[in-house]
Formats: C-alpha cells, sequence, structure tokens
C-alpha cells in the first residue's frame, strides 16, 4: 500500500512512464489504484516517430503490471517522509 | 480498479471511456482500436467495431475484427482517441492486406539478418 499512498501523493504532476515493451509516455499523472494501474493525461510519447500510432492518444490507461519505470519530477520526492513510511511498513509488515 | 473499499479517491476507471473510440495496445505489439463497451478489474475488455491496425514504416493497413473481447494480461495500454486530432501522421500511406503483410515480412527478414550479422561481428570480436 506503500507506493499505491505514493503515487497519491504526485497526482498532478508530469511524469514519464517506460514500459516493459521500451514505449515511454510523458505525461500527468491523473490516477493510480491498488495494483498500480496508471491513468496519464495530455500524453505525449518519447520517441513519437517510432509509435505513430499513439498520435492523437491524449489519455490513457496504463495497466500496472506492464510498467517498468516511473520517472518522477526532481522535487516531487521527500525523501525523509519516504524513508520513515517505508521504515513503519517495515516494522508492520 | 477498484470498485469499494477505503481508498477510493482517485480511482482509475476505464468507466470514463465506455462507448468511446480507443486503441488498446497489447502484449505481442498489435494495436486494436474499438469501440469501449466493457470492462472489468482485471482490464479484460470488450471492443465493438474492432480493427487492427498494422503500421510498416509509411504503410498502413486496417483488418476489420468485429466484436472481441481481449483479455486483460494481454492489455499493455488503453488510450483514448481524441476524435478530433489525426489519428496518425499524414504522410502515412493506406495499403491494402496482401501489401501490408509483405512489408511485414520484408521487415522481420531485415531485423533477422540485422541480429545475424551482429552475432558474426560479435563472433569475430572485432574491436
Amino acid at each position: 500500500m506503500l507506493f499505491f499512498s505514493y503515487f497519491k501523493e504526485l497526482v498532478g504532476k508530469e511524469v514519464i512512464v517506460e514500459l516493459k515493451n521500451d514505449l515511454a509516455i510523458k505525461g500527468i499523472l491523473h490516477s493510480v489504484d491498488q495494483y498500480l494501474n496508471i491513468k496519464l493525461e495530455n500524453t505525449q510519447v518519447v520517441d513519437d516517430t517510432k509509435y505513430p500510432h499513439m498520435l492523437s492518444v491524449k489519455n490513457c490507461f496504463i495497466r500496472g503490471s506492464v510498467v517498468r519505470y516511473v520517472q518522477l519530477p526532481p522535487d516531487g520526492v521527500d525523501v525523509d517522509i519516504l524513508h520513515d513510511a517505508t521504515r513503519r511498513e517495515a516494522r508492520g509488515g | 480498479m477498484s470498485w469499494a473499499g477505503p481508498d477510493n479517491f482517485p480511482a482509475t476507471s476505464l468507466a470514463d471511456n465506455l462507448d468511446k473510440k480507443l486503441l488498446v495496445i497489447l502484449r505481442d505489439g498489435r494495436k486494436i482500436i474499438g469501440i469501449l463497451r466493457s470492462f472489468d478489474q482485471f482490464a479484460n475488455v470488450v471492443l465493438e467495431g474492432a480493427l487492427e491496425r498494422i503500421t510498416v514504416g509509411e504503410l498502413y493497413c486496417d483488418l476489420p475484427l468485429g466484436l472481441y473481447i481481449i483479455r486483460g494480461e494481454n492489455v499493455v495500454l488503453i488510450g483514448e482517441l481524441d476524435l478530433e486530432r489525426e489519428e496518425l501522421p499524414s504522410f502515412m500511406v493506406r495499403v491494402s492486406a496482401t501489401e501490408i503483410k509483405q512489408a511485414q515480412k520484408a521487415e522481420k527478414d531485415a531485423t533477422e539478418l540485422k541480429g545475424t550479422m551482429r552475432k558474426r561481428m560479435e563472433f569475430l570480436d572485432l574491436d
């Protein structure tokens, strides 16, 4: 539940989601759920010449199971709060 | 997709996309376009009037499929197609099914050839 809560804090921020099929999509995080499925808005494919079919897609739903990385803005992390939450989760879990 | 439970905000639901024309990208690289009629928590979807859009370089072709149920484990991404924008860049050319299949085979042979040549070069270990 920790990462779910963490992503909820990032809603509204711009992220780049890199998928396991090497597709990278930049967009604003609209929502996330318990499976870490992601909904992005104002999407833009990072290498759009390679993926012409995504031209008119501006909002998308990404299944959590296909995400490789989520690149965050450098000021998106409060490392201390994250550390505390991780320790609490490790203790309780 | 969370139906009920304490953490409901903001829920990731495909309900907003019902009856909309969507692009579904599958794990095997296929692109299926259709109107979303149903979905569930596993991202299983039902698409009506589905077609498979095959693109090879500048060429593309749409193969009609009809009513499709896609098992959620194969889904990579579900994108909402903005009807006011062009779905494909204007330089792309529409061709027939036989032509696109030929182009696909040519592309596959080219990548295989590149692969075997690279293996041969690696074997020689030319640095």
